[in-house]
């Protein structure tokens, strides 16, 4: 299977769980921070911040709203920072996550600097990036990531990228027939899809989540004038593999329907 | 045979395994390379969390004596694997994790007996040996300088003032339970803790109502509900795993969740409904409910005529006029109500008259229809300020759950209950759920959510001066001088009238064979109180009038979690000593190092003993739903750490050996009959004191199966009734049982214990008509079928005759309230203090007239108004705005747990203050900024927080803005801020004389 995490925001009550266990089950230091006028912190993710709760807040129609929505690592499939690493260290692993070995990361921030999304960091102690894992020791251990495990809600769930993409659709019909007209999957689409997705009742910037990522130019043409050719092959054909199978998995989502 | 972890826990029923792969849920195998993970060949430890009353489960993964991770345990049935922040955070309890992602122990533990000289301004190192004896030296000077054998009257007393006591809810059951027994037996009275300042007045409001003072369902009950309201409970930040069930219910059941509350907080966030109102006003909002319900007769009719005291004739004068309740006196100064009034019709028998069409005009009935025809909606919204379209949607959407066939729950905590009438802000709710037909009903209730993780357990207990462990009322001197008369005050009906049985089974567990019939099983023993408060405030009080001159502050942190707490910082600076015992140093024990105390002019002797942490120790903890689970060791305590267990039987050994030299009616102390020790133990054993509390007989030592086998006759001795079953067999006691449910209705019987005799929803046989028939035939509780009881739970009425003969339904049909003399819920409660109809006041401080009488607070409030303690008049100038305080999902009540836990303050760092964008504007303040906040008594500093989220209401017609802050901070500690407590006011309830800390006056600056 190709592990997938759905982040369902609309099930999200900010509690922050997440962001403790991903500290607790990986060792990371706290931050020092400071009160800054919400309930968010640390303010970005960081070298020992790989994961964290957006809190946007705004008066809607009169009435006052309040979102909490996950960030992390996406783990995309065309996944710029993987594109852009001169060494190797960002990789694919066999799950389809993207992993940055410490031990081959030469901290050239490449991958920093291309990533749409703003994940890696760079840890000067260490002279090496460092993002969430997907909690790659946990999953291929047959435990859910840290992050998912502790959710009371079960806003985050993690399985199997075609039973999550049947999942998400449909929440996002429950959604819409609930009245939400915005509600959509995000992450599907973006960046050649994201093995980290999620249901959204509102256009992505208003969570604070970008709202149309993009892989840079720089990532592209990095890849088009640097990397072998023979790599870009092998890439292509990855991603065209996903996106058929991702096509596959929604059409037989569609056909199956089933249990939320 | 190989057992997995899940299986080898079953079989075993012990919460300790081996591991030899991760154990933790394997649902997804991947077939990846897989990674070494830090888990594999640890030691498994089941322990539970402790922070709120959730009661979630979690895995310690041990490995060299050091626990590795410490995560949620998918088997727990209350969490299956999730955690909320704090949960996650426990590990910081005791580690740190560095920048090189090592852990390492938490600096700031308490790893060493300190103490504190008279007008030091720091610590020095002891040893135990030292300062347990010194503190016993300095027990037995107090007690005996201020021992009362007998009262004014000759009434023996055998009591001291001069200590009190104060925690902790922080704690296991066996620990409380032993502190309760040695501080009785000293002689104390002055004997409180943090349930005073939670949930007293639940206690009061609910027992009044129903019989028990307990939450009635469960956590995981909540997803059988069809309605669910959160008023004053900040469900989603408070207890985060509620909104594990509530959500199953919105998803399975299509369930709405309404919050109620001034600011949009995370549950107010996702409900389907939001209604705002103005602090302290939850009688006036629910009040409208009920007249509502009344109105559109959306109520439970055959409900209410069966199942409660509707259609009770009540004396016809009975008055209730202009917010006075009939009967008002005052008796040397103090307002009290003479209650003659507030009584049932009865016939020359003394059988109470009854109607029920309900029509009469003195029944029960109709009295409250005329009591809330008041409550309309205008005047309602006019006082709550919550827009009138909100709260019809809100009034219609729970009060159509009074239909047969409907459940609808109410959760409440610290926003009703911390008023100046928080019972009776209880009382309503108990009212209107009666009313709607849903106490006893799976997905039903009155879910009165506990703080703290053993805030039930340690309630059991009856750390409270007011009780005693399983809520036999404490004695008093004026009507129980003797064991006859405090027997004489034995209801006449109910399951009160074995009240006998259980204190005197007590007295044997405490005085064993001392305790004889003929010495009335040494009852005069136990000191005796003269009808006056010992409660929270009265004991700063009389600290401050210097009449206290030692104190035991034991898990509990009063300078930050007390109300007015710029006197408790001064009062406490006028004690002779503090024995202080705790897992990190703490404000109250700092008292000294406040920064508006001189330590060089501060005599007091300070002790600070290091005790365990919850997975240091093992021992059971209550939940909520009153939950008795078993938390096992996986660690030895840090350093010279020990559990406060070992605490209590070294205290009290080192006190019995100062007494053994002579002393002031040392027989108490003396003849306890306290014996934990094992061969080879090193301290006390928590097996032994469990099974002291479950009781057994005293001929063999055989435990009693369950309190059913009590006697009064000194054959049986039982250290708390309701516990009473939770460890009743030395094999596999109720309180070790993992098994959780699979399929049924969510009350997974065989995991733990629930009080009384393991029953998960209290009052359920108004779970099924008069027939037997369930109301909810989709999620049955208890219910009449093949001429017997089919039962999910376990009945909680009489459901067989004495000769084992299933009672019909007809025959209990109307007395399902079993702990209440008329076995029949009560709308109309006399035993309150302030009015047997809940009744809308003003807080103490107000920024409005009543709108609703002339009556503008509650005539019956315990108000302190005393050097130090003011009140800001009626909508003062000087403080024109309603402040409130609150908790928040990353900290922990006065903070001492989380704020020296780095991950919980990386996410919330500072104290800081919520306000509208009105407000900011009017003071000239940005998002982000320093502000001064003050009241008539303090003024702090904190951060302002700009939001919509507060929004100004409209009351009485004029807007006012509400000003809401966090009161975990202090001065000790990683995170160190103001203490919000310094503002508000010691006003308390008129029953149990809770603090309003909920609402006050106060005013708010920039900081020029």
């Amino acid at each position: 299977m190709k592990a997938t995490t759905l982040i369902d925001v609309t099930r999200c009550t900010g509690c922050r769980g997440c962001q403790v266990s991903c500290k607790q089950w990986n060792q990371l230091p706290a931050e020092t921070t400071r009160f800054r006028g919400t309930y968010e912190n640390p303010p970005a993710l960081s070298p020992i911040t790989w994961t964290r709760v957006l809190f946007r807040e705004r008066v809607h129609r009169g009435k006052v709203e309040w979102f909490f929505a996950k960030t992390q690592c996406m783990h995309c499939t065309d996944a710029s920072c993987i594109t852009v690493c001169p060494t190797g260290a960002a990789h694919r692993t066999p799950e389809g996550t993207v992993k940055v070995d410490p031990n081959r990361c030469i901290g050239c921030n490449y991958c920093v600097a291309n990533c749409p999304f703003e994940v890696p960091r760079y840890d000067p102690t260490r002279n090496a990036v460092r993002k969430c894992t997907f909690c790659y020791d946990r999953i291929t251990n047959g435990l859910k990531p840290a992050c998912v495990q502790t959710c009371p809600t079960g806003a985050l769930q993690f399985g199997d990228r075609q039973e999550m993409v049947r999942l998400a659709q449909r929440r996002v019909e429950e959604l819409k027939a609930a009245g939400r007209t915005e509600a959509r999957i995000y992450g599907l689409d973006e960046v050649a899809g994201t093995a980290v997705f999620y249901v959204l009742a509102e256009e992505p910037a208003v969570y604070g989540l970008v709202q149309d990522p993009q892989v840079p130019l720089t990532a592209t043409l990095w890849g088009i004038i640097f990397k072998p050719v023979r790599v870009l092959a092998v890439a292509g054909a990855v991603v065209a593999g996903l996106l058929a199978r991702r096509q596959q998995a929604e059409d037989q989502g569609q056909e199956r329907g089933g249990d939320l | 045979m190989k057992l997995s972890r899940r299986e080898f826990l079953k079989c075993s029923g012990a919460g300790i395994a081996a591991t030899t792969l991760a154990g933790l849920g394997q649902e997804h195998h991947l077939a990846g390379s897989g990674e070494p993970l830090k888990v594999h060949y640890t030691r498994e430890v089941s322990t539970v969390c402790a922070y709120c009353s959730c009661g979630c489960g979690l895995i310690a993964h041990v490995r060299g004596g050091e626990v590795v991770n410490l995560e949620g345990d998918p088997d727990h049935p209350v969490n299956e694997g999730a955690l909320c922040s704090k949960g996650s955070s426990l590990l910081n309890l005791r580690y740190m994790a560095d920048r090189n992602g090592r852990l390492g122990h938490n600096p700031n533990r308490l790893t060493r007996v300190l103490y504190r000289a008279p007008r030091s301004s720091q610590w020095e190192e002891k040893t135990w040996d030292w300062a347990i004896a010194r503190i016993a030296q300095k027990v037995r000077e107090t007690r005996d300088a201020s021992f009362e054998r007998v009262d004014a009257k000759g009434v023996t007393v055998n009591r001291t003032r001069a200590i009190a006591h104060l925690g902790s809810a922080a704690i296991n059951n066996e620990e409380n339970y032993l502190m309760v027994k040695l501080q009785r037996a000293l002689g104390l009275i002055y004997l409180d803790h943090h349930a005073r300042l939670c949930h007293s007045s639940t206690v009061a409001g609910l027992a009044n109502t129903f019989g028990r003072g307990a939450m009635t369902n469960h956590y995981i009950d909540y997803r059988n509900a069809d309605v669910i309201m959160a008023i004053g409970a900040n469900t989603a930040e408070m207890h985060p795993m509620s909104m594990r069930w509530i959500d199953h219910a919105r998803r399975k059941r299509g369930a709405k969740l309404i919050a109620v509350d001034p600011r949009v907080t995370r549950t107010a966030a996702v409900a389907d409904i939001y209604a705002p109102l103005r602090p302290g006003t939850d009688i006036a909002f629910l009040g409208g409910f009920i007249r509502y319900a009344l109105e559109k007769e959306l109520y439970h009719a055959d409900y209410v005529r069966m199942y409660t005291n509707a259609s009770y004739l009540v004396n016809p004068d009975y008055s209730f006029q202009d917010g006075m309740f009939s009967g008002a006196s005052t008796v040397n100064g103090k307002f009290t109500y003479d209650k003659a009034t507030w009584s049932y019709q009865t016939d020359a028998e003394g059988n109470v008259l009854k109607d029920e069409t309900l029509q009469h005009p003195n029944c029960v009935f109709q009295l409250m229809k005329r009591h809330y025809d008041r409550y309309n909606v205008g005047t309602v919204c006019s006082i709550t300020g919550t827009p009138q379209e909100v709260y019809l949607k809100a009034a219609e959407t729970f009060c159509r759950t009074g239909a047969a066939g409907k459940a609808g729950t109410i959760l409440y905590s610290m926003g009703v209950t911390q008023h100046t009438y928080g019972a009776q802000n209880c009382r309503v709710i108990g009212v209107l759920q009666l009313l709607l037909g849903n106490m006893g009903l799976a997905g039903g209730g009155v879910n009165a959510q506990r703080g703290e993780s053993n805030v039930q357990g340690s309630t059991d207990q009856a750390l409270l001066y007011h009780i005693l462990p399983g809520y036999l009322p404490m004695i008093q001197a004026g009507s129980h001088p003797t064991l006859a008369a405090y027997h004489a005050t034995t209801p006449k009906s109910g399951y009160w009238t074995n009240r006998p049985k259980f204190l005197n089974s007590l007295l044997k567990a405490w005085w064993g064979d001392s305790a004889q019939p003929e010495n009335d099983f040494c009852y005069d023993y136990l000191p005796k109180l003269d009808g006056r408060d010992y409660s929270h405030m009265a004991i700063f009080e009389a600290m401050y009038r210097r009449e206290i001159r030692g104190m035991f502050l034991w898990g509990q942190n009063p300078v930050v979690a007390g109300p007015n707490s710029r006197k408790i910082r001064q009062a406490l600076s006028r004690l002779d000593w503090v024995a202080a015992i705790d897992i990190f140093e703490t404000e109250s024990a700092t008292f000294w190092k406040a920064p508006d105390i001189d330590p060089s002019a501060v005599e007091t002797e300070v002790f600070l003993l290091p005790a365990a942490v919850s997975y240091e120790k093992p021992g059971t903890i209550a939940n909520s739903g009153r939950w008795i689970q078993w938390r096992y060791q996986a660690v030895p305590p840090l350093g010279d750490a020990k559990d406060d267990l070992w605490i209590a039987d070294r205290l009290y050994k080192a006190i019995r050996a100062e007494y053994q030299k002579g002393g002031v009616f040392p027989d108490p102390i003396l003849q306890l009959n306290w014996n934990y020790d094992v061969p080879g133990g090193e301290g006390p054993s928590v097996d032994k004191v469990a099974q002291e509390m479950n009781g057994y007989y005293t001929a063999t030592g055989a435990l009693v199966p369950n309190f059913t086998q009590l006697a009064d006759n000194g054959s049986t001795a039982c250290g708390n009734w309701i516990y009473s079953g939770y460890y009743n067999n030395l094999e596999l006691p109720a309180c070790k049982k993992r098994i959780a449910e699979k399929a049924g209705i969510g009350l997974h019987p065989d995991w733990a214990f629930a009080w009384p005799l393991n029953r998960r929803i209290l009052y359920n046989r108004c779970s099924s008509d008069e027939t037997g028939r369930p109301w909810c035939p989709d999620r049955p509780v208890v219910w009449w079928q093949n001429e017997t009881w089919q039962r999910s739970d376990v009945p909680d009425f009489g459901w067989l005759s004495a000769t084992g003969q299933p009672v019909t339904p007809e025959a209990s049909s109307r007395r399902p309230f079993i702990m209440l003399p008329e076995l029949q819920g009560r709308f109309f409660s006399a035993p309150m203090a302030d009015g047997p109809f809940p009744e809308h006041y003003e807080p103490a401080e107000s920024p409005i007239r009543n709108i609703l009488s002339s009556t503008q607070v509650n005539p019956a409030a315990v108000i302190y108004l005393s050097e130090m303690s003011k009140l800001a008049e009626v909508a003062s100038p000087d403080f024109p705005y309603v402040a409130t305080s609150y908790r928040l999902t990353e900290h922990w009540q006065s903070g001492i747990m989380t704020r020296n836990s780095p991950w919980l303050n990386e996410l919330m760092p500072n104290l800081f203050v919520e306000i509208s964008p009105t407000l900011a504007e009017r003071i000239g303040v940005e998002n982000g900024e320093p502000v001064l906040v003050s009241s008539i008594r303090g003024e702090i500093k904190a951060v302002a927080c700009v939001t919509p989220r507060v929004k100004p209401l409209l009351v009485g017609g004029k807007e006012l803005e509400i000003v809401g802050m966090p009161w975990h901070w202090g001065y000790a500690g990683m995170s160190r801020g103001d203490v919000t407590n310094d503002l508000t006011p010691q006003a308390g309830d008129a029953n149990t004389a809770i603090p309003e800390y909920k609402a006050f006056l106060c005013n708010i600056r920039r900081v020029s």
